[in-house]
């Protein structure tokens, strides 16, 4: 430990060079082994079934999972906090729901989708006003945010409801292909959020207060940080990505549908825990959640080209989610007997 | 004469105005008079040290300078004009910043952004990181750290990390630098350099504030010294006017002593030709006890004084096996034993009253009598339930011979006073019929009269071949109920002595002195 | 102690008898209860059969919630039990012999106790913190029950195993005895024993209990073997009940339905004192509640909104915030703000 201590300059040799980025970076193993298992997937798939890795199949993989991407992204900031938001799943049920219903009702597009994001907003802000001045655990208040919207979404309707409008359909049925490779404007959607998110979590201080609460809540009021607003808003920006989703979600099936994202949080969760985040928050990156829902996606494609029961999916991803936490915990265990 | 000679302070007080100055501060809790019109003064280049027992007020008046609490009365003056702080940010702003005991920076981000949070500087938008790093990098390279700010925070020793926290404090431009028990984790090397840096901010005007019982090492950083006691001021002084004897004295306080009705119990005779009850040989832990020997024989009250931080309960509860000890290895009747948890402790008729009654004592939403009887039952096990006649049996005999007021039983322990919970602690290691029992300040904060009952409470026990260790900030008592005692100073044992003829000037003078000649 | 009674449960009662009375003025048959067959019929009685699989599933959430812990997994849990069970009676021969029905009830058992000691190990000896814990089974359960049934929804058609939960036996339901028993067993153990006051002591002050020498390890992992025994013996109430194993339907949310029962009833989320007669209490509010709202004819998909408002003003009036704002309005006086969070102690030092 104390050989470490203050390094003063990186001297060349490899073990100086690998120290220093320990010291910097070592938050970012957990992303390299989620990257690492992400690959030996693809390979391990494309060993056993041959047609695996095709631009066809890969580029199916965002498209499918667009809007669990999104749902990631918000994730993250909440479990950043060390907060959980467990209504994600069912606030993009009703906005998806809502959504088509407008449009239905002839609203026109541009007063839909506004909607659908201030839907998946208000319920976020209710969650968060809970968690923040009421001191209500974020599970339990997010709990009620998952009563709350997956009763509503029946409200909305009882049952689903096509949705015919072109510019919705437009998001998912446009192909951009570049040789076998294709991208639809969910697709982009998808990653400009991430793009967004990564922005925003580096290079801004809304985004460095979001880690410093996971570092330590006390510590970064006492460094005169605003926590209060910070943390209502992460749960306001999980929110706007469930409505975000529930519009991705919309266009990708057609039709918004109340029974959508039963477990959809859990999977949420599981990809960003696979993808690095630690569950006591303060470490982790967007991107890995990024990795963590294309790891969830790659293990739905391979089930299914194994024609297995896609309930293995779930299996395994609650298993990898326990190994991840298990592996987490020893590591932080270990850190901290070395600084005692 | 042991202060320093590198730099000499820049001011000399009296012909300066204090940089923060504080008059009549009064801070009331319910039920508890914390601060009692005190007053204090800061000057600019000067380390001030603040020092005081438990309960002394130190903490207190930190956080009324901090804004952490509002004061009842009383003004506070920063840089000549009147403040009022609704909080921290408010004190902040006003150049008061605070190494806390923990650090309370954010160990997931990096060196530079830990200095530099809040005050980043910006480009296009966004946070500009290498401007961000650059900065840290100068304001670390002023106080002579050479640091890797682009390391985690968490990569690095509690000791880095408090430079860190104290060079964002310089980010913030800091005039007072308050540093609350810094050197509490640190090893000798470490306050070294930490003093260092203490003395180059001094050089640059800072007025640094420092809170600490190590007794040595406040005689060599500081240049003055408040003594609280119990809420109020008992002075200020310049540090090489005070012999620390007269010092340790101060914070103590000769107590009118009302209770010397006990009579030679310290004069007992012990047999020590048996083997002892315990006897702990080279038992430490790093970072809090330097390795110590301690041995108890049966129906000895051993007695163990030393200041605040001495590392009197840092021994007991590796005796205890509450901690994991480092080193060293225990003998109980001439058996060596492994004490790694309570429950093993207990099975070898040890017992633990911890001092610290609300948060490892008390279960505060149960009943005295489940509390009485919480230990046998544990030992006993969950299935087999004391019965009820038992039970009431057991709990009433405690309840009458300790004197718990009121002698409720199905009254909810965390309603009564501190005296009685005590007691009722006191009843629930005694009803497991202990061989050692050892007791962390149990007198603290109680009342006279049940103070005396628990004393006379141990002597009666010891007599009766009960071995107890008994630990006290309060050197009367000490050498009241014990035949011997034990010192100890900055975390490890420095003497042992007979309690028989020892006066409390002699005890005093031990703990400020013993191992460095007298002080003058 | 009468007080105590006073304090805990006189809300929790006072709440269901206001549901009961105002079902009853709309409704006069709410409290008609009629005789046919030896059998007792109605409203009241229906309440009673129906909340069976809740019921049990608070009671193993009021024992773990305790211990500062929380069982997420327990629907997963149920499915499972279904799973198990109906595929034994399916694949056996004599889907009517009550020998099978017998096999594949002990056997379904079998396997919610293992999941329970699964979680009880995570979180008592790998010391994984509770919440994640039992994410894990609440995530994986359904796709190991999925897997048991094949994808499909199993069902079956066995009169031993129906009359579990539709069964009658001495004029009352089955279900209904089924959980009047399993109460007063955890009632029993738990205050008869040493187990509930240890349990106490564990979740109100894990330190303390330590250094006392309560071994808090194996009261924990306890509470976790029990919840997940109860949601077996739920989950064959709930499969016996529809007659099928439907892995996604069973037990849905019936978590969150536990714990707000639990909090309903009085015990605290943060651990420590419990009390079953509360749960218990909590339980037939929330039953009776999902009736009102069956019989103002709102569908049933839309019910969890009404919950969702329940359990925000539960835990708004259970907040300090609540209590602090209704003192500093008493007295003007307000020192524990947001910013004292560090301020614990008052004279440490």
């Amino acid at each position: 430990m104390t050989s470490l201590q203050t390094p003063v300059r990186e001297t060349g040799t490899l073990g100086a060079r690998y120290g220093t980025f320990m010291n910097r970076r070592a938050s970012l193993m957990p992303t390299f082994a989620a990257i690492a298992i992400l690959i030996i997937l693809l390979i391990g798939a494309q060993l056993r079934f041959g047609n695996f890795l095709t631009p066809g199949n890969l580029s199916a993989l965002l498209l499918d999972n667009a809007y669990l991407i999104v749902l990631a992204v918000g994730m993250t900031f909440v479990i950043l906090t060390g907060g959980i938001d467990l209504s994600v799943g069912s606030v993009m049920a009703f906005t998806g729901i809502l959504g088509a219903s407008l449009l239905s009702q002839g609203i026109p597009v541009y007063i839909a989708i506004p909607a659908m994001l201030l839907g998946g907003a208000l319920i976020g802000l209710l969650i968060g006003v809970l968690v923040q001045y009421f001191n209500v655990q974020p599970f339990i208040a997010s709990l009620a945010g998952l009563f709350l919207a997956r009763g509503l979404a029946f409200v909305v309707s009882l049952a689903s409801i096509k949705v015919e409008d072109p510019a919705v359909l437009w998001l998912q049925r446009t192909r951009i292909s570049f040789g076998g490779w294709y991208i639809t404007p969910t697709v982009i959607i998808a990653l400009v959020t991430v793009a967004v998110a990564v922005f925003v979590l580096h290079w801004t201080r809304f985004g460095r207060t979001v880690y410093a609460i996971g570092g330590g809540e006390q510590s970064a009021h006492l460094m005169g940080l605003n926590v209060a607003r910070t943390k209502v808003a992460v749960y306001v920006i999980s929110g706007v990505c469930g409505g975000l989703a529930g519009l991705l979600l919309t266009a990708y099936s057609g039709a918004g549908y109340p029974r959508n994202g039963i477990g959809t949080e859990l999977d949420a969760i599981a990809a960003v825990v696979i993808g690095g985040t630690l569950l006591t928050g303060g470490t982790g990156y967007v991107l890995g959640s990024l990795v963590g829902v294309l790891v969830y996606g790659t293990i739905k494609k391979i089930i299914s080209f194994m024609g297995a029961e896609q309930s293995w999916t779930q299996i395994i991803i609650g298993i990898l989610l326990l190994l991840f936490i298990v592996v987490q915990r020893v590591i932080v265990a270990r850190s901290i007997r070395r600084r005692t | 004469m042991s202060t320093d000679t590198a730099v000499s302070p820049v001011v000399s007080a009296e012909s300066v105005a204090p940089v923060v100055e504080m008059t009549g501060i009064t801070i009331r809790f319910p039920g508890v008079l914390a601060l009692d019109h005190v007053d204090f003064a800061l000057y600019a280049g000067e380390v001030h040290a603040l020092i005081g027992e438990n309960g002394a007020g130190k903490s207190t008046l930190i956080k009324a300078l901090t804004g952490v609490y509002p004061i009842d009365a009383g003004t506070i003056t920063v840089g000549g004009s009147g403040r009022v702080f609704d909080g921290t940010a408010a004190a902040q702003s006003a150049g008061i910043s605070t190494v806390y005991q923990e650090i309370n920076l954010c160990a997931n981000l990096s060196v530079g952004e830990n200095v530099m949070l809040g005050h980043e500087p910006r480009r296009g938008g966004g946070i500009d990181w290498k401007a961000t790093h650059r900065e840290a990098a100068t304001h670390l390279e002023s106080l002579g750290q050479r640091i890797d700010t682009r390391s985690t925070l968490a990569s690095h020793s509690i000791a880095i990390q408090q430079l860190v926290a104290i060079a964002r404090a310089m980010v913030l431009d800091a005039k007072v630098l308050i540093l609350d028990e810094p050197t509490s984790s640190l090893d000798r090397d470490e306050v070294e350099r930490l003093f260092r840096v203490v003395r180059e901010l001094r050089s640059h005007g800072v007025a640094i504030l420092f809170v600490s019982h190590f007794l040595d090492q406040i005689y060599e950083i500081s240049d003055r010294v408040t003594v609280l006691r119990n809420g109020a001021l008992v002075g200020e002084y310049l540090i090489e006017d005070l012999p620390r004897a007269q010092l340790v004295t101060k914070m103590i306080g000769r107590e009118l002593d009302e209770l010397t009705a006990l009579s030679s119990v310290s004069s007992r005779a012990i047999d020590r030709q048996k083997a002892p009850v315990l006897r702990a040989t080279g038992v430490g832990r790093r970072g809090q006890l330097e390795p110590a020997d301690v041995s108890v024989y049966e129906g000895e009250v051993l007695g163990i004084a030393g200041l605040l931080g001495s590392g009197r309960t840092e021994l007991v509860r590796l005796l205890y096996g509450a901690d994991r000890a480092d080193s060293g290895h225990i003998e109980l009747d001439g058996a060596a034993v492994r004490l790694r948890s309570p429950r093993q402790a207990i099975e070898h008729r040890i017992a633990f009253s911890s001092e610290n009654r609300r948060a490892e004592g008390i279960i505060a939403d149960l009943t005295v009598a489940e509390n009485i009887v919480l230990g046998v039952q544990a030992k006993r096990g969950a299935l087999r339930r004391l019965r009820r006649t038992e039970q009431d049996a057991l709990v009433a005999e405690y309840i009458e011979a300790l004197g718990v007021r009121p002698a409720n039983p199905h009254m909810l322990a965390g309603n009564l006073s501190g005296g009685n919970q005590q007691k009722v602690l006191l009843g629930r290691w005694l009803a497991m019929a202990p061989e050692l029992i050892i007791l962390d300040e149990p007198t603290r904060g109680i009342d006279v009269g049940a103070k005396a009952d628990i004393q006379r409470k141990v002597a009666e026990l010891s007599e009766n071949g009960l071995s107890v260790i008994f630990i006290s900030s309060e050197l009367e008592e000490v050498l009241r109920i014990a035949q011997r005692v034990v010192v100890m100073r900055d975390r490890r044992t420095i003497g042992e002595l007979a309690s028989q003829y020892l006066g409390i000037d002699d005890l005093i003078d031990y703990i400020a002195n013993k191992g460095e000649g007298s002080a003058a | 102690m009468k007080k105590l009674a006073r304090h805990r449960l006189f809300w929790p009662i006072v709440a269901l008898l206001t549901l009961i009375v105002v079902n009853t003025i709309v409704r006069p048959s709410f409290i008609s209860i009629t005789v046919k067959d030896g059998q007792l019929y109605g409203v009241l009685i229906d309440i009673l059969r129906t909340s069976a699989p809740l019921m049990l599933v608070a009671l193993g959430m009021t024992i773990v919630i305790a211990t500062r812990g929380i069982d997420l997994s327990v629907g997963a849990i149920m499915a499972v039990s279904g799973a198990v069970a109906l595929t034994i009676i399916d694949a056996s021969g004599d889907p009517e012999s009550i020998a099978t029905v017998f096999v594949a009830v002990i056997a379904a058992l079998c396997v919610s106790l293992v999941l329970g000691a699964w979680n009880g190990f995570l979180v008592s000896v790998v010391g994984i913190q509770p919440i994640i814990a039992t994410l894990v089974l609440m995530l994986a359960g359904r796709g190991v029950a999925l897997l048991i049934t094949d994808g499909f929804i199993t069902t079956v058609n066995s009169a031993p195993y129906s009359f579990i939960a539709t069964g009658y036996l001495l004029f009352l339901p089955v279900a209904f005895l089924i959980w009047v028993a399993a109460t007063a067993v955890v009632s029993l153990i738990e205050r008869r024993t040493a187990l509930g006051v240890l349990t106490e002591a564990v979740g109100i002050n894990p330190e303390a209990s330590r250094l006392a020498g309560v071994r808090a390890r194996g009261i924990i992992f306890g509470a976790y073997v029990t919840s997940g025994l109860l949601a077996g013996i739920a989950g064959v109430l709930y499969s016996s009940n529809i007659r099928a194993a439907d892995a996604n339907a069973s037990g849905q949310f019936i978590e969150l339905y536990a714990i707000l029962a639990v909090v309903l009833g009085g015990t605290s989320l943060m651990g420590g004192k419990f009390t079953i007669a509360g749960t218990v209490v909590g339980v037939l509010i929330i039953q009776t509640l999902d009736k009102t709202i069956l019989f103002l004819g709102v569908p049933p998909a839309q019910s969890p909104v009404f919950f969702a408002i329940v359990v925000i003003v539960v835990v708004i009036m259970q907040s300090p915030r609540l209590h602090r704002w209704i003192r500093g309005a008493a007295s003007s006086r307000s020192r524990r703000d947001s910013d004292t969070t560090i301020t614990k102690e008052v004279a440490s030092r």
